[in-house]
């Protein structure tokens, strides 16, 4: 007897990977951001990461029993969603506002646009544009890296009591016998006081940041890892970093006193981790190559025009939050000519 | 179809056919105003006002107005309300006016205002047509109130001015924010899409039994 | 009703319900001002009051005065504020004397128009105070300026004294980086607030650079009238 032929649409080649083995390898890549995290600020940095993840998974639990869907834990997505957004947050930040940035994330981010993959926005900087807006001060209270106690004792901002406000660190850093502890990170010193930190500083991670955005260079390893095994789309950080390098070019060629070096824009706050870990995610950044390099060019110059100009200090997650919303139009105006037909001069 | 009670008609607007909740109108004052508790009560009262005397003179009205200008007469007798209630808030308290600033003066495009107007005052003799006016204000207003009440809990601490949690709680300033009123009014719509979604659920089976 | 003739209503039976409509709404209007006005102006009056105490706390009575540029004069009975005229309030205490002058200053902050009003001490040539008439700044950013202490010593001697040709302030009021202020006239932004905090600054530059050269001559006026 022949077999049946079956009959299917394209494609017709699997690459043998699907989405937990990614998502797995992601989670793997973030470890040791993670553990250098921990390693800087202690057991305060270890509580954010483990409260805001797992406050993911709960989301995303409860999520699947109401919608009455199969289990999605298991495709480790909420899990990713969690280390990004606790890499984020401050490492003082209060684990009950870890915990909420987490839920948003999850509910307003993801599962309220059906779930894994139809979500416009990154999850993570959805959760934490969400506690940037509920909780302003909190967010922007820096702890020191590298106190001497850190391993046996909380930073007291991180126990507060949910729905209280933090205590003040400043007390608790002196206690701590951190000399020159200002409380600001590097592009806040840069914004308000024109210091810029040095860029051997800025990639050892030795300076005031959030969780996991300290070490430039941890971080491009992590990145590189990944865009090595192919887990993620090397042009994405490559137009990032490229634009953000070329933009911060022009205006420190034009204004070298009052623009810093291209070096210092490309080291400091969140835009390793942006570039390498956010902006890559691929639901929501577009498909076709040439729409990725317009959207990596366009996270690229919004983050250091949003750092020049804007109210804020740091840019580039709402730089990727609206580039996330460009890359369907992206997508649209970037489609390749199909083999054998004109282009399309609609 | 029977003529529905007048208790019916009054609890129409309340429940079934409540404005923000099942027919969504009315958003501009439910998103802008919703910040506390007190302001959401004084705006569904001041809607409350007009609706129920707009709907009244209306319904009183109803033989004399002809059609092609029934619109203009409308709009001529809300904006007369609302400028009654806005000279009135101004008398009883200016905070409570600058609080709701230009959003009384928008009453008058309150879509549910007109909607009640054409759809039920003109139809109906002055008694059911009141009390239906009547009963979606207090619709309007308990919708307002649920979404102002979560708002005040959650942005300052309090309700109804009153400290809910002592001085050290960490308001969460995104919900007096404008985005805030999008955030506490899905929520409350999801709430009830949940509801309505059991009642059917319910209805369904039991219809199945009997059948 | 499907075999009733269409009807035209006439124009004239259009214009008439409109007519009565608009008079009966007329009638309830001007009823309902009528009846409201005394206790809108009182209501007004006591919101200044409270607003101008807060700034100035010995003080008993309020009345309201208009400074143009050839010289100043009592608000009430004037139905129309005269040209170019910049409204102040002259506070009394409780033995009749000039306590101080309170006046409005407004400039663009973060979110809206930044309304305060601060009060003026003519013996020490300062601001001794200010109060947020209106804002919308961002809640636990910008409204620091209610509350926090640092920023509110500006305004315990804030230096507005007249150059020698009594044109304009011998130092403009300035707000400076939070930490940096050396001079009295100068205001220390609040640390992360700096939008709003230099809003505050401006408005009060700006109503103090004009009111005040045009007030000071006149002085006389305002210590011995007691209407």
């Amino acid at each position: 007897m022949t077999q049946p032929i079956e009959l299917r649409a394209a494609p017709h080649q699997h690459s043998g990977r699907d989405v937990p083995t990614i998502m797995r390898n992601v989670v793997y890549s973030m470890l040791p951001i993670c553990v250098f995290s921990i390693w800087q600020y202690g057991l305060s940095s270890a509580a954010l990461i483990f409260v805001v993840t797992l406050s993911c998974l709960a989301a995303e639990r409860i999520n699947n029993h109401f919608s009455g869907s199969v289990n999605t834990l298991s495709d480790w997505s909420a899990a990713i969603t969690g280390i990004i957004l606790a890499l984020t947050l401050p490492p003082a930040f209060p684990l009950w506002m870890g915990a909420v940035a987490g839920f948003s994330a999850i509910w307003l981010g993801k599962s309220i646009f059906g779930g894994l993959g139809q979500n416009p926005f990154n999850p993570a900087l959805i959760g934490r544009a969400f506690v940037q807006a509920a909780f302003p001060t909190a967010i922007s209270t820096w702890a020191p890296a590298f106190a001497p106690h850190r391993f046996s004792e909380f930073i007291p901002s991180s126990l507060a009591a949910p729905f209280m406000s933090p205590p003040d660190i400043v007390l608790w850093a002196k206690q701590q016998g951190v000399d020159a502890f200002t409380g600001a990170t590097p592009l806040a010193r840069w914004k308000f006081e024109n210091i810029s930190a040095s860029s051997m500083d800025l990639l050892t991670g030795n300076v005031t940041a959030s969780a996991g955005e300290t070490s430039a260079i941890l971080i491009l390893l992590c990145g590189l890892y990944l865009a090595f095994r192919k887990f993620l789309d090397w042009r994405i950080p490559v137009a990032v970093l490229g634009s953000v390098v070329l933009v911060a070019w022009v205006f420190h060629f034009a204004q070298p006193a009052r623009y810093p070096t291209p070096t210092f824009v490309l080291l400091s706050g969140g835009l390793m981790l942006g570039a390498w870990f956010m902006a890559t995610d691929m639901a929501t950044s577009p498909v076709t190559p040439r729409g990725i390099w317009l959207y990596g060019a366009l996270i690229g110059i919004l983050t250091v025009v949003i750092r020049y100009f804007g109210g804020l200090t740091e840019g580039v997650m709402y730089a990727i939050l609206i580039a996330n919303a460009a890359a369907p139009l992206l997508d649209q105006f970037s489609q390749p000519r199909v083999f054998g037909n004109e282009r399309d001069k609609s | 179809m029977s003529v529905p009670s007048n208790f019916d008609e009054f609890l129409d607007g309340i429940w079934k056919q409540n404005p923000i909740f099942v027919m969504v109108l009315g958003m501009c004052p439910t998103l802008a105003v919703t910040v506390s508790a007190v302001n959401s009560i004084s705006m569904g009262l001041a809607t409350t006002f007009v609706l129920a005397a707009s709907c009244l003179l209306v319904s009183i009205l109803r033989s004399a107005i002809p059609k092609q200008v029934r619109i203009a007469s409308y709009i001529v007798i809300i904006a007369t309300f609302v400028t009654v209630v806005d000279y009135a808030i101004q008398a009883i308290s200016l905070d409570l006016y600058e609080a709701l600033g230009a959003y009384i003066k928008l009453i008058v495009a309150n879509c549910i205002l007109l909607g009640r107007a054409e759809a039920h005052a003109a139809k109906n003799p002055p008694l059911p047509a009141t009390l239906n006016a009547f009963g979606m204000g207090l619709g309007f207003t308990l919708g307002l109130l649920a979404i102002g009440s979560v708002r005040e809990v959650l942005g300052a601490g309090k309700l109804f001015g009153l400290s809910l949690f002592g001085p050290h709680f960490q308001p969460w300033v995104v919900m007096v924010l404008p985005p805030g009123g999008f955030f506490v009014l899905a929520a409350w719509l999801i709430v009830f899409a949940a509801f309505r979604h059991i009642n059917i659920k319910r209805n369904t089976q039991l219809g199945g039994v009997q059948s | 009703m499907s075999d009733t003739p269409k009807t035209i209503t006439p124009s004239f039976a259009m214009v008439r319900t409109l007519g009565l409509v608009s008079v009966i709404c007329g009638i309830i209007i001007v009823g309902v001002y009528q009846i409201t006005l005394p206790a809108v102006n009182a209501n007004k009056k006591l919101a200044l009051e409270r607003q101008v105490f807060k700034v100035l706390p010995n003080a008993k009575k309020v009345v309201t005065y208009y400074a143009t540029p050839t010289g100043i004069v009592i608000a009430e009975g004037q139905d129309q504020p005269p040209a170019q005229a910049m409204v102040f309030y002259a506070v009394y205490d409780n033995s009749n004397k000039l306590a101080g002058i309170a006046a409005e200053a407004s400039s663009a902050g973060y979110a809206d128009q930044v309304r305060v009003l601060y009060a003026y001490d003519i013996a020490k040539q300062a601001i001794t105070g200010i109060g947020v008439v209106s804002m919308r700044e961002t809640p636990g950013i910008g409204d620091k300026i209610l509350t926090d202490e640092d920023f509110l010593r500006n305004f315990t001697a804030l230096d507005v004294r007249l150059s020698a040709d009594m044109q304009a302030l011998a130092n403009a009021v300035k707000t400076v980086k939070h930490g940096t202020k050396t001079n009295p006239w100068q205001i220390d932004a609040i640390a992360g607030a700096t939008v709003t905090s230099k809003a505050v600054g401006r408005g009060i530059n700006e109503s103090a650079q004009t009111l005040i050269p045009r007030l000071l001559p006149h002085l006389e006026k305002l210590t011995g009238v007691t209407p």
